[in-house]
C-alpha cells in the first residue's frame, strides 16, 4: 500500500472502488485490535512447533535458536498457541497500552 | 435518411437494442414494457442478433445479472416497470456504485397500491436517488434515438454509469408512430464496441464491489456523486454529435415556443405533446405569452440550464406525475424550487400534480394550471401544491 485508506482523497482511489492491485493481509497490522497476547518463557521451550503448526493467523515465526516467536502485527491473540502448548511455556497476558 | 417505418414505440426501442449490437440482454416481462423483452427474445432467437437472452424469475435477478455480465464486459440491457423497478432497487444501487453502463428502458408505470397498470412516474421517483442517468423521451422516435445514445453516454470513459430511458407505458409503449430508423452502418460510424474500463478477466485479476468501512465509504459517495454531475458534460457532446450525424438534435432541457414568454409550464415525457398543443392555442388564438420547457435529463438535474432558460420569466407552472408524499410539491417542482432558491429574479413556482395513474391531461387542464399558476404569482400565494383533474 503506497497510502493508508484514512489519507487518500476522493480523487485517489481507483475507479468504483476496485482492488486492481492484489495483495494480502500481509500488507496490514490486523492484530491491532487484541486484548492478550502470547509470551514464552523459553527456557522451557522444547522446539516441538506445535504452536507455529496451531497459529490460524501464520503469526509464529521460527528463531534462528529454534524456538519460535511471536508476529504482534498479526497476532490476534485467540490464545490457541497458549492452549495447545504441550510444555506450558506460552501463557496470555493482558496486553497493556 | 432511412424512411419511415410505422412501428409499436416498444419494437422500435427493441429495434435501437438490436442495432447497438448488446451483448447481453437480461429479461422479465411485465407491463407495460413486455413487449421489448419480448421482441428482443424473437431477435436473438431469429438469429438476428447474437447476445445472450437471460430469461430470469424476477427483476431483482435481472439487474443482479446485469451487474455480473457488465462487470464482465459485456454491453447489457434490460427494460423493467412499476413493481419490477421497485424489486430492482437494492441491486439499482449497486451498479452505479460499481460503475457499471447498464442500459435500462423503464415504461413509466404507477405503483401499487392500488393496483394500477398505468401511466405516471411514481416508478422512477421511488428510484431517484440511487445513482442512475435518468432521461425521458416524449415519443417513439426519441425513444429509438435516446436508446443508442444511451449506450454512448454510458460507456464513455469519463462516465461509466447505467442510464435508464424513460417512456411513458402505453401512451407511448404501446402505441404505432411513424419512425425514422437507422441502419447497421450508420449506428457503428456513431456508436463504438464497447470498451470497458475495467473487467471481470483471470488473466488480469481485480476485485469489484468491496467493503467501504467508514475510513473510505464518505470518499466512494463523493466520488459517485462528483461522475454524476459531470456526465451533464458528456451527455450534451453525445446530443451534439448525434444532431450533427442524423439531423436530430437533443437537448438536456426542451424549450418551445419560449420566446418573449412570461409564463412557462414545465413538463416530462409524452403528456409535453398535449401541453405543445395547449401553447400553440394560448399564444395563436388568446394572444398569451406563454411557452413550454420540457425536462429530458432528470439526473444529473441540469441546474444551470434550468436558470439560463428562466431569465425573465416571472411564472412557472411545474406539471409533476408523482406524489413526494408528505413533502411541499411534486418531486420536479420541489427540485425546481431548489434549483432556483437565492438566485436573483427568480419566477414564482408553481407545483401540480396531475395525471396519476393514467388519468388523461388535457389541454384544458394545461390551460386551467397556467391560468391558476398566474393567478398565484399575482398574489404571490404561499402554496406546497395543487393537484389538477382530481375529483374535489
Amino acid at each position: 500500500m503506497a497510502k493508508n485508506f484514512n489519507e487518500m482523497t476522493w480523487k485517489e482511489f481507483d475507479i468504483a472502488f476496485m482492488v486492481t492491485n492484489p495483495g494480502c493481509s500481509a500488507d496490514y497490522r490486523t492484530g491491532d485490535w487484541r486484548s492478550q497476547k502470547p509470551v514464552t518463557d523459553k527456557s522451557k521451550c522444547i522446539k516441538c512447533g506445535v504452536c507455529y503448526l496451531a497459529c490460524p493467523d501464520d503469526a509464529i515465526r521460527l528463531a534462528a535458536d529454534g524456538t519460535y516467536d511471536f508476529d504482534y502485527d498479526h497476532c490476534k491473540g485467540c490464545g490457541i498457541c497458549a492452549t495447545e502448548c504441550w510444555t506450558g511455556c506460552i501463557s496470555m497476558v493482558e496486553e497493556e497500552k | 435518411m432511412a424512411k419511415r417505418i410505422g412501428i409499436e414505440v416498444s419494437l422500435a426501442i427493441s429495434e435501437a437494442v438490436k442495432l447497438a449490437n448488446v451483448d447481453a440482454i437480461a429479461a422479465y416481462p411485465i407491463t407495460p414494457q413486455t413487449h421489448i423483452v419480448e421482441h428482443l427474445s424473437e431477435l436473438v432467437a431469429d438469429g438476428e442478433l447474437q447476445a445472450e437472452f437471460i430469461p430470469v424469475e424476477s427483476e431483482h435477478s435481472a439487474m443482479s445479472v446485469c451487474a455480473g455480465t457488465s462487470a464482465a464486459g459485456a454491453r447489457t440491457y434490460t427494460a423493467t416497470s412499476s413493481q419490477g423497478l421497485a424489486l430492482m432497487n437494492e441491486i439499482l444501487f449497486i451498479i452505479p456504485a460499481m460503475r457499471l453502463p447498464v442500459v435500462m428502458t423503464i415504461a413509466n408505470r404507477s405503483l401499487s397500491g392500488p393496483i394500477s397498470i398505468w401511466n405516471d412516474h411514481s416508478d422512477l421517483m421511488s428510484v431517484r436517488d440511487t445513482g442512475w442517468i435518468a432521461i425521458f423521451a416524449e415519443n417513439g422516435q426519441e425513444a429509438f434515438d435516446l436508446t443508442l445514445q444511451s449506450f454512448k453516454i454510458a460507456e464513455d470513459h469519463r462516465v461509466m454509469l447505467p442510464i435508464s430511458v424513460n417512456i411513458d407505458g402505453f401512451t407511448l409503449s404501446h402505441v404505432i408512430e411513424p419512425h425514422e430508423f437507422l441502419d447497421q452502418a450508420e449506428v457503428d460510424s456513431f456508436l463504438p464496441p464497447y470498451e470497458p474500463l475495467v473487467q471481470l478477466n483471470p488473466d488480469k485479476p481485480v476485485s469489484m464491489g468491496m467493503v467501504g468501512i467508514p475510513e473510505i465509504y464518505f470518499e466512494a459517495k463523493k466520488a459517485q456523486d462528483m461522475v454524476l454531475i459531470e456526465s451533464k458534460a458528456v451527455i450534451k457532446e453525445v446530443f451534439k454529435e448525434f444532431g450533427e450525424k442524423f439531423g436530430r438534435y437533443y437537448h438536456v432541457i426542451e424549450s418551445y415556443r419560449t420566446d418573449d414568454a412570461e409564463t412557462l409550464l414545465m413538463t416530462m415525457g409524452s403528456i409535453s405533446e398535449t401541453a405543445m398543443e395547449a401553447i400553440d392555442i394560448m399564444k395563436d388564438e388568446q394572444g398569451r405569452k406563454v411557452g413550454l420547457i420540457r425536462l429530458r435529463l432528470w439526473r444529473p438535474f441540469p441546474h444551470e440550464e434550468l436558470r439560463e432558460l428562466l431569465r425573465g420569466v416571472k411564472t412557472l407552472a411545474v406539471v409533476d406525475r408523482a406524489v413526494s408524499f408528505g413533502s411541499p410539491g411534486g418531486p420536479v417542482a420541489t427540485e425546481v424550487r431548489s434549483a432556483l432558491y437565492n438566485s436573483e429574479n427568480a419566477p414564482y413556482v408553481a407545483s401540480f400534480i396531475a395525471g396519476l395513474g393514467g388519468r388523461d391531461v388535457t389541454i384544458e387542464h394545461f390551460t386551467t394550471m397556467v391560468d391558476m399558476a398566474e393567478r398565484m404569482a399575482e398574489q404571490r400565494e404561499v402554496h406546497e401544491y395543487k393537484m389538477i383533474g382530481v375529483r374535489e
